[in-house]
């Protein structure tokens, strides 16, 4: 199956075929882009909560948009999954809630622009997206299904509260806990690492 | 600048993950344009929606989806080329997206009054729970004395205001809980302009207030 090809490709190798989209429409590099994420987005869709057929539709809208929006794509700034994972989300909220999602105006004069960093954090920042899969699949199990129902049932705080038969100031401190946890391993897996390359 | 309260990591996450409704969606983005900080953290729960994306368990799409999408894609009026304006520098006290929100910059807002002096501009939404607005109180006066039902988000914008948790200046985000009663006293010498996001009404205490509160729709 082509999805079984697409799996056998690198995060780097998404990097490229989205590059190569952006730079001149290369529809070979767009069907190996197509094949990876256009079923991980279906399954996004359906654990919302959607229909096959939505959940179709909309996997298919969210491609047309990485098509037409490849060109921006800024391998710096974000990693293939994040920048999809970002325009399937927006397209979602907007399918099912009728609703945006206010984003900031990278270019707005008012942004307050963030200290410049060393050359080196980018590199940290390509090695962190390994090292938070790993920290998230050491959270202990309660800690996980919060940050799951988060992103793949779209329930606020209070609805989670109410599904778990928690009070809502528990669901809160769990949430912080386990992001303050993710946040501390990927520092300490980061000083390791920077130290081993030294 | 420096900020000194930001914007608690769950609300952030909600914000990251898409569950968050439309009005705390709007007061998060408008805080990230003037925090770098809570800015990097919400780029870290992205990774975390990425990283989760990546490891959902692929579900095929039909035969001829890929066929179906580039007929699609093919059949789109010609993109225009996306060239960047060159920014023009207008500076301008409400960041993006609040400007876009509330139609322009201070000059062009047209405020309501909401009684002891204190002005307002409710802010539409397309959610159904939480409810924005601007809040305009005159350096030096207190905002009316409420509780809340839910929880309430204050972000200054301009001038700024005190409570028993310390003093918020602009790009300052308060953040209060159902337990928290308290009396905001604006700073001197500046109006204090600030975005408030509720998710529930609030509760004045005074019985005035409390008689035109829903008039006022707050």
């Amino acid at each position: 199956m082509a999805n079984d090809v697409a799996d056998v490709f690198s995060a780097d190798d998404l990097v490229h075929c989205l590059l190569a989209v952006g730079a001149r429409q290369d529809r070979l590099a767009f069907r190996v882009l197509f094949d990876h994420f256009a079923p991980r987005v279906k399954t996004y869709i359906v654990q919302l909560g959607c229909s096959h057929q939505q959940a179709e539709e909309l996997a298919q809208e969210t491609m047309v948009k990485v098509w037409n929006k490849a060109s921006q794509f800024d391998s710096e700034k974000a990693a293939p999954s994040t920048w999809v994972f970002r325009i399937a989300r927006n397209l979602r909220i907007d399918a099912f809630r009728r609703e945006s999602h206010p984003e900031l105006d990278q270019n707005d004069p008012s942004l307050l622009p963030a200290e410049e960093r060393p050359a080196d954090i980018t590199v940290e920042q390509k090695q962190s997206e390994q090292q938070l899969r790993k920290a998230m699949d050491e959270l202990p199990q309660e800690q996980m299904e919060l940050l799951h129902l988060s992103f793949f049932q779209d329930m606020a705080h209070g609805a989670i509260a109410e599904k778990l038969g928690l009070p809502l100031g528990t669901v809160k401190s769990r949430l912080r806990l386990a992001l303050g946890k993710l946040r501390k391993k990927i520092d300490d897996d980061q000083m390791y690492t920077s130290g081993l390359s030294e | 600048m420096n900020i000194d309260h930001h914007i608690p990591d769950e609300i952030l996450l909600a914000y990251a993950s898409g569950s968050a409704p439309e009005a705390w969606s709007l007061i998060v983005a408008t805080h990230l344009a003037l925090c770098p900080q809570c800015r990097e953290r919400v780029s870290e729960h992205e990774r975390m929606g990425g990283s989760l994306l990546e490891s959902l368990p692929p579900e095929a799409l039909t035969e001829d989806a890929f066929d179906l999408l580039m007929k699609k894609i093919d059949g789109q009026p010609e993109q225009e080329v996306t060239v960047k304006e060159p920014v023009v520098w207008v500076p301008s006290v409400l960041p993006e997206p609040l400007r876009s929100y509330v139609g322009g910059d201070l000059h062009a807002l047209k405020w309501r009054r909401l009684g002891k002096g204190v002005l307002h501009i409710p802010i539409e939404t397309k959610d159904g729970q939480a409810q924005a607005r601007l809040l305009k109180v005159p350096a030096g006066k207190p905002v009316p004395t409420h509780g809340h039902n839910g929880d309430e988000l204050t972000l200054v914008l301009t001038g700024s205001f005190k409570t028993h948790q310390g003093e918020f200046r602009r790009g300052d985000i308060e953040t209060a809980d159902g337990d928290v009663e308290h009396t905001p006293l604006a700073g001197e010498g500046e109006d204090c302009i600030c975005l408030a996001v509720t998710d529930a009404p609030l509760r004045f205490k005074s019985l005035g207030a409390k008689l035109v509160q829903p008039f006022i729709g707050i």
